[in-house]
């Protein structure tokens, strides 16, 4: 009963291309091509190269760059002396950004002010630094104001210390916290906190009990984002700060293993040592943020 | 029952308004609420009804008048301060929040152990028909359950007032029903006092034991349910429960509480709802059910059929008349399109308003 078809086995069962398109993949999908290339150009080649070129050493075996790293305190040091810039900085950004970005929040001319303090990410890192060596400086504005005004007999020492690379990155910083922190705050439903409000909490049992907990997983992020800028600190630590002291940041030290001691293969095991305590914190941070609330800041379903 | 709202007697708005700029959205409010009474704030988008909730909640401040609580004024309190529960349109659920930390959250903010919590969200739950699911988080849940869970949390804090923000017009027509019959079951169960806000007439007269309307920040109309659907004050408010046909003519006589209006050419009289004087511009306004084809003659329009719908029982039809003038009417049979027929409307179910405002 049944007529002999010679079925070819294409067209058997759905085509390759319908296959494909099952799971994803089309003629669109040709469009990721420019950015993997890109990527893997830019990003995993210098890498990978950087990587294995650091087991290259000068001298020794594969593993004697990191081991003179972590055996010299001068080197070593300068891991304490990035995270004791960057974590305060972050954290401090981070405070500061939350109430000004629920004030933001209300005002009817946010684009006047969010492009005020954008400037400092424009005019780049070494002209806010130049321009603190004055203003902060033992004869800049800030130390002679204070003088004028009798609060202090002696300028303050602002500047090349810690204080000077401190100041820097949280006026760059700032900027780019605050504009995360105000998208997240203002991705939250005001009927939540209206809700809240009727219910008797007040303001701080409000932030505390509904804002919090809604935007801890956003604040994760952006402490992982302006972390990691501000811990790749370097024009600023020079500028303004103590490069051979308390502000050696590591950034430095790879620097001058590159450029002083043109060992660029103790400057990538600097670089691939900076990339992993940066990847630690930021996988740390990312692993407490699992223990919040995760789904939309919004009361009903979308 | 274990959830016993405040005692009070009743809230008054005294000459309530509200600015938004040059716009003024609520023009002297008055009203007074008893206790245990279902008011529902009546009126099209834009007339200021949510904004009335809104001042009364505290959310929004007022700009002129005063709201009061027996003899305690409470326009100057912060909404934590009143303590009114309310019900948001979005529901407004914690998102982080499981549905027992949601009910249980205004009693925590004010501090009531936690033994008594558990106890009253218990009682809540069961309430709003929700045992078993205090522990699902509010994007578990479906529309009709957020909704349940946004009036259990209004009420467990047993506050005088409940306000409810169109709670039911995010929900499919089906779920809108059941939930219609639950939020007054609940009203009733609890003996709250109650604020609803809606634009939807067939909600606010099932549920309400009085209805405010609203119209440009404007109370036209207060009255029972009854009282609007049989005697609207005004065109607008005629327009809202249901009068369909709203047909412009001129007054030609009145006697008593009857208007003869003439609209192209036919003489229409029907039951004075606004005085309206003698060569003055009139409207009669006729519910669909109540225009029937019938005999040429008294009370009756001249009108060309355009549509005419089987309804089940009947036909519902479209008709203009020679100006053009749409009116919809009813009919015991098929029309043809283009038929001429006469639409006769009994003297007492045809209201007659002044022009408005």
């Amino acid at each position: 009963m049944h007529a002999h078809v010679p079925a070819p086995a294409a067209t058997a069962g759905p085509s390759l291309r319908q296959k494909l398109a099952l799971r994803g993949f089309d003629a669109v999908t040709f469009l990721v091509v420019p950015a993997a290339v890109f990527s893997l150009c830019l990003f995993v080649y210098p890498f990978a190269f950087g990587l294995i070129l650091s087991f290259e050493p000068k001298n020794g075996g594969w593993l004697a760059n990191y081991q003179r790293f972590f055996s010299d305190a001068y080197l070593y040091d300068t891991i304490i002396n990035t995270l004791a810039l960057a974590i305060p900085v972050t954290v401090l950004n981070l405070v500061l950004a939350v109430p000004v970005a629920f004030r933001v929040r209300l005002m009817r001319r946010q684009r006047l002010l969010t492009t005020i303090l954008v400037l400092p990410i424009t005019l780049g890192t070494v002209l806010v630094a130049e321009g603190l060596l004055n203003y902060l400086g033992p004869q800049g504005w800030f130390n002679r104001t204070l003088m004028t005004l009798g609060l202090i007999s002696h300028p303050l020492r602002l500047v090349h210390n810690y204080w000077g690379v401190f100041a820097s990155l949280l006026i760059t910083g700032f900027p780019f916290t605050f504009l995360l922190t105000l998208s997240y705050v203002t991705g939250i439903d005001p009927a939540l906190e209206q809700a809240g409000a009727t219910l008797g909490a007040n303001a701080w049992q409000r932030f505390r009990h509904i804002y919090l907990p809604l935007l801890m997983p956003g604040f994760a992020i952006t402490f992982c984002l302006s972390f990691v800028q501000a811990f790749s600190v370097f024009p600023s630590a020079v500028l303004l700060g103590e490069p051979a002291g308390t502000t050696r940041v590591i950034s430095i030290a790879a620097y001058q293993a590159a450029f002083e001691e043109y060992d660029y293969s103790m400057a990538s095991a600097v670089a691939m040592i900076m990339g992993f305590v940066q990847l630690a914190i930021v996988v740390a941070v990312l692993a407490a943020r699992g223990l919040f609330y995760r789904g939309p800041a919004t009361g009903a379903k979308g | 029952m274990a959830i016993a709202l405040s005692q009070f007697h009743e809230v008054r708005l005294n000459g309530v308004s509200r600015d938004f700029g040059a716009l003024n959205a609520l023009r002297d409010i008055n009203l007074t609420i008893q206790r245990g009474e279902f008011i529902a704030l009546l009126g099209p988008s834009g007339c200021g009804k949510s904004t009335t909730l809104n001042c009364i909640a505290g959310l929004l401040p007022v700009t002129g008048g005063s709201i009061w609580l027996d003899k305690n004024r409470v326009d100057t309190l912060k909404p934590e301060e009143r303590g009114f529960g309310m019900v948001f349109q979005n529901y407004a659920l914690f998102p982080h929040l499981n549905v027992r930390q949601n009910i249980g959250f205004g009693l925590k903010m004010r501090g009531v152990a936690r033994a008594e919590i558990e106890r009253k969200v218990d009682e809540a739950l069961s309430l709003v028909r929700l045992q078993g699911q205090g522990h699902k988080l509010p994007g578990q849940l479906s529309g009709g359950q957020q909704q349940r869970v946004a009036i259990a949390r209004a009420i467990v804090i047993e506050p005088p007032l409940v306000l409810m923000d169109e709670p039911l017009s995010n929900l499919d027509a089906k779920l809108r029903l059941e939930m219609r019959a639950e939020i007054r079951r609940i009203h009733n169960e609890l003996g709250a006092t109650t604020i609803y806000v809606t634009h939807d007439q067939d909600e606010a007269l099932s549920l309400a034991d009085r209805i405010v309307v609203l119209r440009d920040g404007v109370v036209r109309q207060v009255g029972t349910p009854k009282e609007l659907y049989e005697a609207p004050a005004h065109l607008d408010v005629a327009d809202f429960m249901g009068f369909r046909n709203k047909l412009k003519g001129t007054a030609v006589s009145s006697d008593r509480n009857r208007t003869v209006v003439e609209i192209e050419g036919a003489r229409i009289s029907g039951v004075t709802g606004e005085s309206v004087p003698i060569g003055a511009p009139a409207y009669v306004a006729i519910r669909s059910d109540d225009l029937v084809v019938g005999e040429p003659g008294g009370n009756a329009l001249s009108v060309t059929v355009d549509t005419a719908e089987y309804r089940g029982r009947e036909f519902v039809g479209t008709a203009h008349m020679a100006s053009g003038l749409e009116l919809v009417f009813r009919s015991p049979h098929a029309l043809e399109t283009g038929a001429r027929v006469h639409l006769h409307v009994d003297e007492g179910r045809a209201l007659v308003f002044a022009e408005p405002v």
